[in-house]
């Protein structure tokens, strides 16, 4: 597999192919599997991420800790906002869904982790209905995605215990918006671009969860990162170039957790999980969650 | 060397890939070595399974794993009422396996018995669903679960690798990995072998009735992360 994107992208241009042609080759020639192998398993996740979507719209539904659940359902029915009906609200709702199903143990896709799994299935499914995109295209977008993550992997990090939430829903988001560029019919440049736009706002970004747990503020940071991706998607299409390159801007990734202190790397010791309030409800919640246990 | 589906994927029950996948997979590993669901089990919970694993289900990971049940398997939300049911004895327990820099917060000792088979068995959970089994019966091992595996301690005789690699040859096994060690010349040899396919529990009863052949387990293998 690629460890540059730079690479990927000047390697698909000079065949003139697309970044998701040279991922799954890449992928058959490391792996020995079939292209259509690989298509088969991303289909598979496709519609796993499909049914998270699906089960997170119920109202009723809660986490384990009962500290989270049933907001992708206020998105559908609630009160409008000034985004009322677009896009936007509905990649937003996605997201929430993936991600509440998620903390209560529903099946999900870790992509890249369980952690910050709602932010690619809400930007490309959304995008794909509102697009009118067929599958052939979603799995391909997958297969892009997939190299982007893998880059992310081997030049920094997918983990918020190393690098805080810039691993995660932050590296999701790069992901996300590189492969929709694909999707909606950019050049692999245009996706390199998104993927810099995306993950520079995300830098920085710290794992705070309350109480340990993958529940708050996780789920809303996949709405957030799903909401970042798709600013980047969109001036990445307009043809606004980052001047940093997508490997520079994930190296710098790398670079910042492992500067980070250990209270924000997943921990619960510093963020918001050390908040008053974040402490009061982690405690709370833990006895509860024993208490339903017996 | 990163796979694109390592990074869409795994398929899993939630919230987290080390606290619940990583942690089913450990209880699967623990299910091999008797060879079925165990009866008993005490599971001792270390550093960071102790401290938020309530939260992330890891008790129910690794219960629903001792009972059978993959990572993607949507049982494990209600694997405890399933262990009632079923009349399992299962106890948890918080405790200390080692010092920080020896033990990886995520790490669990799971002691089974099925019938009148046992095994202790400690393992961690190391991110992304990945897992390494340390220790089994306190002999350390290393065991990832990517592929069947068979364990064994053996006295250091002459022939010893030659004899397995012929028996497992005749039961139309691969070997993918071996790995030989021993603390000193004469003591006990230690071997770890990965195979491509599923043994059955007839060759681990055949090398366990060879005369030099202290104790063997096999494990199952429970997916690549």
């Amino acid at each position: 597999m690629y460890k540059s994107l730079a690479e990927a992208i000047r390697d698909a241009e000079a065949r003139g192919v697309s970044l998701s042609t040279v991922a799954l080759e890449a992928e058959s020639s490391d792996g020995g599997r079939t292209i259509a192998d690989i298509r088969h398993a991303l289909s598979r996740a496709l519609d796993i991420m499909r049914g998270a979507i699906t089960q997170g719209q119920d109202p009723d539904l809660r986490s384990s800790s009962g500290l989270v659940g049933g907001d992708a359902a206020k998105l559908i029915s609630g009160p409008e906002g000034p985004l009322a009906g677009t896009l936007f609200r509905d990649v937003l709702m996605r997201a929430l869904a993936v991600q509440e199903v998620n903390a209560a143990m529903g099946v999900i896709v870790a992509a890249p982790t369980a952690g910050g799994a709602g932010v690619l299935p809400a930007v490309l499914t959304g995008l794909a209905k509102a697009k009118n995109i067929p599958d052939e295209k979603v799995i391909d977008a997958l297969a892009t995605a997939g190299l982007i993550g893998a880059v992310v992997a081997e030049r920094a990090s997918l983990s918020g215990a190393e690098g805080g939430c810039q691993a995660e829903t932050g590296a999701a988001a790069g992901m996300a918006a590189g492969a929709a560029v694909e999707m909606l019919g950019g050049t692999p440049s245009q996706s390199g671009h998104a993927t810099a736009l995306a993950q520079q706002g995300t830098l920085g970004l710290v794992c705070d969860p309350l109480g340990g747990l993958v529940e708050l503020p996780c789920v809303f940071r996949n709405a957030t990162g799903a909401a970042i991706a798709l600013a980047a998607i969109e001036m990445a299409m307009a043809g606004i170039t980052f001047a940093i390159p997508a490997d520079e801007v994930i190296d710098t990734m790398g670079e910042i957790g492992k500067a980070m202190d250990v209270r924000y790397r997943e921990t619960a010791g510093g963020g918001l999980a050390a908040t008053p309030t974040g402490r009061r409800l982690a405690k709370e919640r833990l006895v509860q969650i024993k208490r339903a246990d017996g | 060397m990163v796979s694109l589906l390592d990074i869409i994927g795994p398929v899993m029950v939630g919230p987290s890939s080390s606290h619940t996948a990583g942690a089913c997979r450990l209880g699967l590993l623990a299910r091999g070595l008797v060879g079925g669901t165990p009866q008993t089990a005490r599971i001792e919970l270390h550093g960071s399974f102790a401290r938020t694993g309530e939260g992330h289900g890891t008790d129910k990971a690794i219960v629903g794993g001792l009972m059978g049940f993959k990572p993607d398997d949507e049982r494990l939300r209600t694997a405890l009422d399933i262990m009632e049911r079923e009349g399992l004895d299962y106890t948890f327990e918080k405790t200390t396996l080692g010092e920080d820099n020896e033990v990886h917060p995520n790490t669990v000792r799971i002691s089974v018995t099925r019938n009148e088979r046992t095994a202790v068995m400690q393992g961690s959970s190391l991110g992304a669903g990945r897992v390494l089994v340390t220790q089994i019966d306190g002999y350390p091992v290393e065991v990832t679960g990517n592929l069947h595996t068979i364990v064994l301690v053996a006295e250091d005789v002459k022939g010893s690798v030659a004899r397995i690699a012929t028996l497992l040859a005749d039961a139309e096994l691969n070997i993918a990995t071996l790995r030989l060690t021993r603390k000193q010349r004469g003591g006990d040899a230690f071997m770890v072998i990965e195979i491509d396919e599923q043994p059955g529990e007839d060759v681990r009863d055949t090398i366990r009735a060879l005369p030099w052949v202290r104790w063997a387990f096999r494990l199952d293998k429970v997916g690549a992360a």
